[in-house]
């Protein structure tokens, strides 16, 4: 039973990683927690539903049509709204970037109401690859877990080999430095809004065939992954996806062993009583402001 | 024609000149006959603004004037309405509950706040939304509280008042308001107000000058939290019946977003935003009947949209405005009363 429950563990917590690696690009970029992150992958997972059942695009079309606009609306989110703001507190772009979600869950409930519909991939739940007494793999578990691992690989490679992920690390940095250097700062981070709308909807195309399709479908995965992310410390790369892994574990041993009824709970609680120990995350350096 | 104060018990005064003072006693006298004068539909409208207001209150005394984030207002709303269901239940008076369930309220508020005071910006985001969430579940799995079918409120009894229930209720509820609003003023007028907004300015120059940092800001937590249980209390009695469906995370951002558009730290901003936002939720409910452009919203999402959909317009106008209004104008709806009075008051330089 331990191995099954390990094997759901990990199909979560590549979910909640991805989530938890989305919200970190974005905030170590610029310090904005994206609230909207969640509604951008459900709209993004809705782009695949429509071109996989209404339009009957293949697959890999589809996929390719809904990262593009995962791109766009990345883009759309940081360029309309973020870079307006005048004199910005944290306070207010929190607020934009709520305010974004609220327009993304209204307008993709208008378009598609809150009906739950169900997203046919080409990985079924019901094929099972590998099965022992103790455990079954479905090929939906092992294409999640391999999507995940495919994606992180690709972001670490971004980050540490390219010239983007270069330019990025420098405005994270220190952006005045960044600039005078030739670095275009505004366009980098637009282009990291970008790339985490990109990771979250992944998130969001491989967990919509475990739960429904329906407007509300990402709240869970957004807030886990925001809690993983803030159990790893929002800016250590590293530590947000090790952050999605053990909220995952934790949640299904919990839920398995304790009760099923508090799963939820427990992921919020162990992050209330982890940020009263380490208030900046488990695997990152917490700094007192000083004067 | 003097807009800065000369002295301390300017500052304090309740009403600034004879002007404020009427057109206050005339609001006052307005609401007090307002039940005679409008369908009993309205009074309902009244109380849902003036719940809106007492949380709006709260959550502006934590977010505009000390500066630290609360997603989780719906949490403390459920823990006050809850309380006062479970007393009402057990043949507790209303007045007795009431205060149980604020102190409820505040006590959770008080809990929270100490693992929150290492913490700002996202960290304190999510630690808040997770109390909110937490609340949530747990009441929605106790069986003692209802569980998913909720509770239906017993009616307290006022016919010492010699009106019919709505009109009773509406003027317990309108005096609680009343109250809240006078107390919060003097709140923020108080030693404790000024701490919070040095709190807000700068907290290492606040503790520089002596202000204990932990301590205001617990009481700014507890503060806003006891306000949120008064809410709760009344929001659970005038609704007649509550689950856990009510208290959901898009409440609590429902609450951020009266105080954001109201205009932060503003207790005139609390009550505009309030009002505005429970009004214009209220209304895009039925969009089709809103004159002009509602039939033109009614085609277009026949065309285009799904036609039940369509009460989700109000989501995508709450996010809009919220969004224009940190775009445009961060001191909120009180913000452009204040450059519409200040542009009459010069008028014509």
């Amino acid at each position: 039973m331990l191995a099954q429950l390990l094997i759901t563990s990990l199909v979560f917590g590549s979910i909640y990683a991805l989530m938890a690696l989305a919200m970190s690009i974005t905030y170590k970029a610029s310090e904005i927690p994206n609230f909207a992150q969640g509604e951008m992958a459900m709209i993004s997972t809705y782009v695949t539903f429509v071109a996989l059942s209404s339009f009957g695009m293949n697959f890999t079309l589809a996929i390719l049509l809904t990262v593009a606009f995962a791109f766009v609306l990345g883009i759309l989110l940081e360029f309309a709204f973020l870079r307006r703001a005048k004199d910005p507190t944290p306070l207010s772009y929190i607020v934009i970037t709520i305010g974004f979600q609220l327009m993304l869950y209204g307008l993709a409930g208008w378009k598609w109401g809150s009906d739950q519909r169900q997203i046919n991939l080409p990985f079924s739940e019901s094929k099972v690859l590998y099965q022992t007494d103790s455990f079954a793999i479905t090929e939906l578990n092992l294409v999640t877990i391999l999507i995940a691992v495919i994606v992180l690989i690709l972001i670490y490679l971004l980050i540490q080999k390219t010239k983007l992920g270069l330019a990025m690390k420098a405005c994270q940095q220190n952006v005045n430095a960044a600039r005078m250097n030739g670095i275009p700062s505004d366009r980098i981070l637009a282009i990291s809004f970008g790339i985490s709308s990109i990771v979250g909807a992944t998130a969001g195309v491989l967990v919509a065939p475990l739960i429904t399709l329906d407007p509300t479908m990402m709240w869970d995965p957004l807030l886990k992954g925001f809690a993983a992310a803030v159990l790893g410390g929002m800016k250590s790369l590293y530590g947000v996806v090790i952050g999605g892994f053990l909220l995952g574990i934790v949640e299904n041993l919990f839920g398995f062993y304790i009760s099923i009824e508090f799963k939820s709970v427990v992921a919020f609680l162990i992050i209330v009583i982890v940020l009263y120990f380490r208030p900046s995350g488990l695997f990152d350096k917490h700094y007192v402001r000083k004067v | 024609m003097r807009d800065l104060k000369t002295d301390y018990f300017e500052d304090i005064q309740l009403f600034r000149n004879k002007v404020q003072l009427f057109w206050c006693v005339v609001l006052l006298l307005f609401l007090f006959s307002y039940p005679f004068l409008v369908k009993a539909y309205y009074l309902t409208v009244f109380n849902l603004m003036a719940v809106n207001i007492i949380v709006a209150l709260g959550l502006n005394l934590l977010i505009g004037n000390t500066g630290q984030i609360s997603l989780g207002h719906a949490g403390f709303v459920a823990i006050g309405a809850y309380t006062t269901v479970l007393l009402l239940k057990s043949g507790v008076p209303f007045i007795v509950a009431l205060i149980a369930a604020a102190i409820a309220a505040g006590f959770f508020g008080l809990l929270l706040g100490i693992p929150s005071l290492k913490l700002e910006g996202p960290y304190l985001a999510i630690a808040t939304l997770a109390f909110g969430l937490a609340v949530t579940i747990i009441i929605g799995r106790m069986d003692f509280l209802g569980g998913r079918m909720g509770f239906s409120v017993p009616k307290i009894n006022l016919t010492w008042t010699g009106l019919n229930y709505d009109r009773s209720l509406y003027y317990v509820i309108l005096i609680i308001t009343i109250i809240s609003v006078f107390v919060a003023r003097n709140i923020l007028k108080s030693r404790i107000g000024r701490s919070f907004q040095a709190i807000r300015d700068s907290d290492i120059a606040a503790s520089a000058i002596g202000v204990n940092i932990t301590r205001y800001k617990l009481y700014s937590f507890a503060i806003s939290a006891f306000y949120a249980g008064v809410a709760g209390s009344l929001w659970a009695l005038y609704l007649g019946f509550i689950n856990p469906t009510l208290f959901t995370f898009i409440l609590s951002i429902n609450f951020l977003a009266i105080v954001v558009i109201g205009g932060l730290g503003f207790i005139t901003g609390s009550i505009l935003g309030a009002v505005v936002m429970t009004y214009l939720n209220l209304q895009l409910q039925n969009v089709p009947d809103i004159p002009v452009i509602g039939p033109l919203l009614q085609q277009f999402s026949e065309a285009f949209m799904m036609p039940t959909g369509i009460t989700n317009i109000s989501w995508v106008l709450t996010g809009l405005i919220l969004i224009l209004i940190v775009l445009f104008e961060p001191l909120g709806l009180y913000g452009i009363w204040l450059r519409i009075r200040i542009y009459w008051k010069r008028w014509p330089f």
